[in-house]
């Protein structure tokens, strides 16, 4: 669609507030995959609630939203299983590996011109970007 | 309990942007990798979108003290490890093959399906083994 663009970058300006609130009121860095990676590993025992509120405020806000849409909203997931277990597998160990993903590299790490943040997206972006190409124009596996 | 609120709040405005700007929709997400196929610049605008609050935010920190106290994270760390590059490697080839990054699978699991809710396991499950997987690869990149 050709709006497409004006929600991304509404949706994103509201995602920058978030990680602002999140930083300038408890003075930490909003990554996803540390938030949730904390309560698997039990890295993030002492600070639980707070980390469980957030999850909560992610997963209920777009269902509050909801309503105020009036199309369809599809994900689009594949179907295929095998993919969806591999691709799992490897973003929840690649993101704690790497101590970040597109949220906490991505938006908070380029917001503050880190090195890390910056090569991290980098090599994500490549990475997907050859994986999805070979795996859909090469091998026509999804 | 103000850390715990404020903690809701920025979720509420991270889910909700999410499910706005489309990033919940696998398509819009690989349609910004697939550069060979019908490529979609969404992406970039909620990067460009997100980025100018946080950039604002960060200004925002010199000389000042979180609202509920303590401290600032420390100035980002110049040093790049195999750690970063390997983990981002991996988590790229997974957010290639199924357009999910770990925020959206969150966002996304009340209407994401069965498979919403299997990725999400396998993804914790990854996260779980995490730690095991990084000490191998230590060891990896010490020998090479």
């Amino acid at each position: 669609m050709q709006t497409d663009w004006i929600w991304g970058l509404v949706g994103g300006g509201l995602i920058g507030m978030g990680g602002a609130v999140f930083l300038l009121g408890n003075g930490r860095i909003m990554g996803a995959s540390g938030i949730l990676g904390g309560l698997i590993d039990g890295t993030g025992r002492s600070n639980l609630w707070e980390r469980v509120a957030f999850l909560a405020g992610v997963v209920v806000m777009p269902l509050l939203l909801w309503p105020l849409y009036n199309v369809k909203i599809d994900t689009h997931l594949t179907d295929k299983w095998e993919v969806i277990v591999v691709a799992g597998l490897l973003v929840g160990v690649g993101t704690r590996i790497a101590n970040g993903c597109t949220s906490g590299h991505g938006v908070c790490g380029i917001s503050r011109f880190s090195l890390r943040g910056i090569v991290a997206t980098v090599f994500y972006i490549l990475a997907g970007g050859l994986t999805l190409a070979l795996f859909r124009h090469v091998w026509g596996l999804i | 309990m103000q850390r715990i609120l404020l903690s809701l709040l920025a979720g509420s405005l991270f889910g909700g942007g999410l499910f706005v700007s489309g990033m919940t929709d696998t398509t819009k997400v690989q349609g910004w990798l697939d550069v060979f196929g019908d490529w979609d610049p969404t992406l970039a605008f909620v990067m460009g979108g997100a980025i100018i609050p946080m950039f604002i935010a960060w200004r925002f920190t010199e000389g000042r003290k979180p609202l509920v106290g303590g401290d600032f994270p420390k100035p980002p760390a110049p040093e790049l490890d195999h750690r970063l590059i390997t983990g981002s490697v991996l988590f790229g080839m997974g957010w290639g093959l199924a357009g999910l990054c770990p925020g959206p699978a969150v966002a996304s699991i009340t209407y994401n399906g069965m498979g919403g809710l299997v990725f999400m396991a396998a993804m914790l499950g990854g996260m779980a083994l995490a730690p095991l997987v990084g000490t191998r690869l230590d060891r990896l990149s010490a020998a090479v």
